[in-house]
């Protein structure tokens, strides 16, 4: 065991140092693939699993894959029964369908026997990431990943003199942190087509993308501010008079706007990479993304930090914001489903939660997030408990993907076509899901 | 047009000919523009890459190439100063940037399936297209020609169109995401294609050869080996070069059938993602290295150019 | 099974006979398009009246007839995809024929050099679309993207979006298949070009008729035979688009390019409606086959004449 070990060791050590072996080498031996989006946590998961290989003797091998293909590739890769994953970090959206059709194990038997108490873990979190049905205590996933939608800004360019002299001249009142979307657009406004050090700049870059799910998680940061809900409280699947409701319709046009008014050009399909890009490069004042990349903004060459700010997505009647984040299920398809078990046994320790915030993954664990000393570990810490505690989720119906699909086309059609009104938009949306409800048997 | 000219009345006017060789020089220089540009792009640093206004003059760097080769995380300038001095080029360059090399990435894996699948479908395809080719050239086969077209109609449907219930078969049959199933996927399609390319070559093969053959006392199968395959050898090359470009090309089939185990290059060039955005040198150097053995390949077909993209229907 | 046929001839009596070679070389074609091709396309007509989903396994599959039909011919949206797919088909073959055409007749003065550039311009037509797809999505980001700067170096167009503006989205994807494609249709031209026999334009030289009749009345038509094999294929392939398109726009901004093939993709592996994607796949693979069939005997009948 301890020559094992200590191979294992080697072979890491011999990969960070950048030798070009590739994964043959390795096949013998344990071995765990695990699947999630490729983005900044997940560098920072893998770096973070070195710890269990060292412990278990586990190799791990990952499989990331980008946002813009995430779903599609791997609920494509859920419904064909593959084998591929033997952990997925899936988004929460997807409980509703890998619960109702077997794509993942259930995990309560599991999380007794081992004492893992979802007490441990933020509710919001538990609620959003783990359970199907909603709410009842039928876990499918371990909180894995706590995240928001929130918004990053240029503080280096706020803070300039002329700055904000013309701010002042031009607005009345000091340029500071948006509290509201009307706060925000007129930031936007000012900065829009502004030359910053010889450079052309521009407002702010929100989502707009069309393939995936962009659009729909920008412009429902708009709507949950102005108080959006998917249905009647009292009566499920009843949307009339709410998603098309005139408050929603508000937000719709008012993203519309600040598409039009304050984007860079050509962002006209743009999700969180495009974001990224904008603002990295100099050409936005703000971009609105997942609190996952703050901690890479923070630390970021060019623009990280005392060069960009952090705040929570603005209100208009009520402070929302959209839930992003994922939970860590175990997929039934996998042979390996008891070494799979084991890693979640062990990425719920405390310590190993306190490792994974400190690496840049946003730990779910109340021993995080409840240590009094968390709001100062990171000049978003703060912020990130606000976010969490006023998220809303989308659908995440079994046939959350039709949903979604629709929402995308009608928005798009709207913000970036230029196709009909809001309220069009969203009356044919509610046609359209509808539809969706009626073919699964839902009404 | 001067009757004193010994040119014939046929041959164009010297001045024609300059003036048609400079459109089709500007053309070709037009053309060519969006290639360099990618070649070029492979070349550069990820900032340089989005620059704007674009550069044109830079300095190059093997940055893309070293990228699209590795995976990369980064570390503080505390861990940075720790570390002992680089053993590589490819080392010194990253680090110069805050990462260090964590490993290999998946292209080289990627790049391999596309070999795989490419030469194994081909070779099945092309195998099978020969046999059938020469069994429609020299046999009387009942319903030939409605076999032939029904041949040929099954390139007509969208791939998407029988990829769900290729996609259900699989999901059965287990055969997701693996090289044999897309090797058998891309046989089928290029079938029709060689069967076609090939019966027009083998036609093109006198029946006296093999006639001579048999009298001499061969077998069939003697003769159609010894005899007409000797002959066909220069269709078959370039029939094989075609299939082999298609499977080499293919994406709809790869999106929907691949995943972590079998998947080819060209999924996956569009999603080789860097810190952040797109690494565009990236996706450019993989592009190139992609597109490479193409442009060798067209190169060497260029004769045989047209009776491949016609199915055999126009020859030269 | 076995038993040698008297009268055959003697050098064949240790081979297979000649119908016994001939089914066992063409039959394992035969089977393999039956069984990837032709079944799984039965299968597909058969769903094609269920509500059948592919991701929901314990769900029952009902017969549902026509509706899947019947809904996707009512759907305003599904018009707006095909309508966007002529747009695309013809838009694109419009400017192929013409451009090939022209740079086929250039070529055939055979000046020097013309086969190098010939190899030089068809480099486009053998790349992936994908790829291509992919970084022409590069080359037209409005501020870092060679597009935008070329043409702004002869008009001053300003700061402007191809594949994010309504207008120019769908004349972005005409351009990109343009660009890879009509050295295929100057290709099949060329040898129209070359199969017209010398003495028919030296019989029009004796007769004096002008440069110009002699295009119309000769190499026009002889010609258009070739042309027309040529806007057959590329009409198939361009109904089929999905891999450039997608790579380059995915179907946006809203659904302004959103080809059929990109909508059939979402509807049966995003959405997982296998039932009435089906539907979908029949109808376009009616509309191609049809299409086509039509065609092949016009184009049948430009040849005899």
């Amino acid at each position: 065991m301890y020559k094992l070990r200590k191979g294992i060791a080697a072979t890491a050590l011999a990969a960070a140092l950048g030798a070009f072996i590739s994964g043959p080498a390795q096949a013998q031996q344990k071995e765990l693939t695990l699947c999630w989006a490729a983005w900044d946590p997940a560098n920072a998961l893998a770096e973070l699993s070195k710890d269990f290989t060292t412990q278990s003797g586990i190799a791990m091998k990952f499989e990331f894959v980008p946002w813009t293909n995430f779903a599609d590739r791997f609920l494509n890769e859920l419904n064909s029964g593959g084998k591929l994953c033997d952990l997925l970090i899936g988004d929460s959206q997807w409980l509703g369908g890998s619960a109702t059709y077997g794509h993942y194990i259930k995990l309560n038997d599991f999380f007794d026997k081992n004492g893992i108490s979802m007490d441990d873990f933020l509710p919001a979190t538990v609620y959003a990431y783990s359970t199907w049905p909603k709410g009842t205590p039928n876990y499918w996933a371990l909180p894995a990943m706590g995240d928001a939608l929130g918004w990053v800004y240029r503080k280096d360019w706020f803070a300039r003199p002329e700055i904000q002299t013309a701010f002042k001249e031009k607005y009345g009142r000091d340029i500071g942190v948006p509290k509201t979307w009307d706060e925000l657009k007129q930031v936007a406004e000012f900065f829009q087509g502004r030359e910053i050090d010889g450079k052309k700049v521009y407002g702010a870059a929100i989502y707009t993308e069309r393939g995936s799910e962009g659009i729909t998680m920008g412009v429902t940061a708009a709507m949950y501010a102005w108080g959006f809900k998917y249905q009647n409280p009292d009566k499920p699947y009843d949307m009339e008079g709410y998603v098309n409701s005139p408050d929603a319709v508000a937000a719709l046009e008012f993203y519309k706007d600040l598409y039009k008014c304050c984007t860079p050009p050509g962002h006209s399909d743009a999700y969180m990479v495009a974001n990224l890009d904008a603002y990295k490069s100099g050409q936005v004042a703000m971009q609105m993304n997942w609190f996952a990349f703050f901690p890479g903004i923070a630390k970021d060459e060019d623009v990280g930090g005392d060069k960009s700010g952090f705040f929570v997505n603005p209100a208009e009647k009520v402070e929302a914001s959209t839930l992003g984040g994922q939970g860590i299920s175990v997929v039934a398809y996998s042979d390996k489903k008891d070494m799979a078990l084991e890693y979640i046994k062990w990425f719920a320790q405390p310590d190993v939660q306190k490792k994974w915030w400190s690496l840049g993954g946003y730990s779910a664990s109340k021993a995080v997030l409840e240590d009094p000393n968390f709001p100062n570990t990171a000049p978003f810490a703060a912020d990130f408990l606000k976010a969490m505690g006023g998220v809303k989720d989308f659908w995440q119906e079994p046939t959350y993907a039709e949903l979604l699909q629709a929402m995308q086309k009608r928005v798009h059609d709207y913000v970036v076509a230029d196709k009909g009104t809001a309220q069009e938009a969203l009356d044919k949306l509610i046609v359209d899901w509808t539809q969706v409800f009626k073919d699964d048997g839902k009404i | 047009m001067s009757a004193a000219s010994t040119r014939s009345v046929l041959e164009p006017s010297p001045w024609g000919q300059r003036f048609a060789a400079l459109l089709v020089i500007l053309y070709a220089l037009i053309t060519m523009i969006p290639l360099v540009w990618i070649g070029l792009t492979g070349l550069k640093t990820p900032p340089d890459a989005i620059a704007y206004p674009p550069k044109v003059v830079f300095d190059p760097s093997l940055e893309g190439y070293v990228n699209l080769f590795t995976a990369r995380s980064r570390q503080t300038p505390e861990y940075m100063a720790s570390l002992p001095p680089p053993t590589s080029w490819y080392d010194e360059l990253v680090r110069k940037r805050n990462m260090v090399i964590t490993g290999p990435s998946r292209f080289a894996e990627r790049y391999m399936n596309s070999i795989i699948i490419g030469f194994g479908s081909t070779f099945l395809a092309v195998f099978l297209g020969t046999i059938a080719a020469y069994g429609f050239s020299r046999f009387k086969v009942p319903l030939k020609d409605d076999l032939l077209f029904f041949i040929l109609s099954t390139r007509m449907m969208p791939p998407i169109a029988v990829a769900v219930p290729i996609f259900l078969m699989y999901r059965a049959l287990g055969l997701s995401d693996t090289h044999l199933g897309m090797i058998i996927l891309y046989t089928m399609v290029n079938v029709s294609l060689a069967v076609w390319l090939l019966k027009g070559f083998i036609d093109e093969i006198p029946m006296e050869y093999e006639e001579a053959a048999l009298v001499d006392g061969y077998s069939r199968m003697q003769a159609f080996w010894k005899v007409v395959l000797p002959q066909a050898k220069t269709g078959i090359a370039a029939t094989a070069i075609f299939c082999l470009i298609f499977a080499w090309n293919e994406y709809a089939f790869a999106l929907l059938l691949t995943s972590g185990n079998a998947q080819t290059a060209p999924p996956f060039i569009p999603i080789i993602i860097g810190e952040g955005g797109l690494d565009w040198p990236a996706v450019a150097a993989g592009t190139t290295l992609f597109l490479l053995p193409i442009v060798f390949f067209t190169v060497l077909l260029r004769q045989h150019l047209l009776r491949g993209i016609t199915f055999g229907a126009v020859r030269k | 099974m076995a038993v040698a046929r008297p009268g055959k001839p003697v050098q064949r009596a240790h081979g297979l006979s000649d119908r016994a070679v001939a089914w066992i070389f063409i039959s394992p074609t035969i089977l393999l398009l039956l069984a990837i091709n032709i079944f799984p396309l039965l299968w597909t007509i058969y769903l094609s009246f269920t509500n059948y989903r592919a991701n929901q396994p314990g769900r029952l599959v009902q017969w549902v007839g026509l509706d899947n039909y019947r809904n996707l011919l009512g759907s305003e949206d599904v018009w707006g995809y095909l309508q966007a797919t002529a747009h695309f088909v013809g838009w694109s073959i419009f400017f192929q024929v013409l451009l090939g055409l022209g740079l086929a007749l250039l070529i055939n003065q055979k000046f020097k050099g013309h086969a190098t550039l010939t190899t030089l311009i068809l480099l486009p037509m053998m790349l992936s679309p994908a790829v291509v797809g992919v970084f022409w999505a590069y080359i037209y980001q409005p501020q870092a993207g060679i597009f935008n700067y070329l043409v702004n170096f002869f008009i001053d167009a300003g700061s402007f979006t191809m594949i994010g503006d309504v207008n120019l989205a769908p004349w972005s994807i005409v351009l990109v298949d343009t660009w890879m494609w009509t050295p295929y249709v100057m290709l099949i031209c060329l040898a129209g070009l070359r199969s017209i026999p010398d003495y028919i334009y030296e019989a029009a030289e004796v007769d004096r008729a002008s440069k110009w009749r002699q295009f119309w009345s000769i190499t026009l038509p002889m010609v258009l035979p070739f042309l027309m094999l040529a806007v057959l294929f590329r009409a198939i392939e361009n109904f089929k688009m999905f891999d450039m398109v997608v790579e380059l726009t995915s179907g946006g901004p809203g659904s302004v390019t959103e080809l059929a093939s990109i909508n059939l993709k979402r509807e049966a592996f995003e959405k997982w409606r296998t039932g009435y994607s089906s539907a979908f796949a029949v109808i376009l693979f009616v509309t191609v086959f049809g299409a086509g069939n039509i065609y092949v005997k016009f184009l049948n009948k430009v040849k005899q004449r």
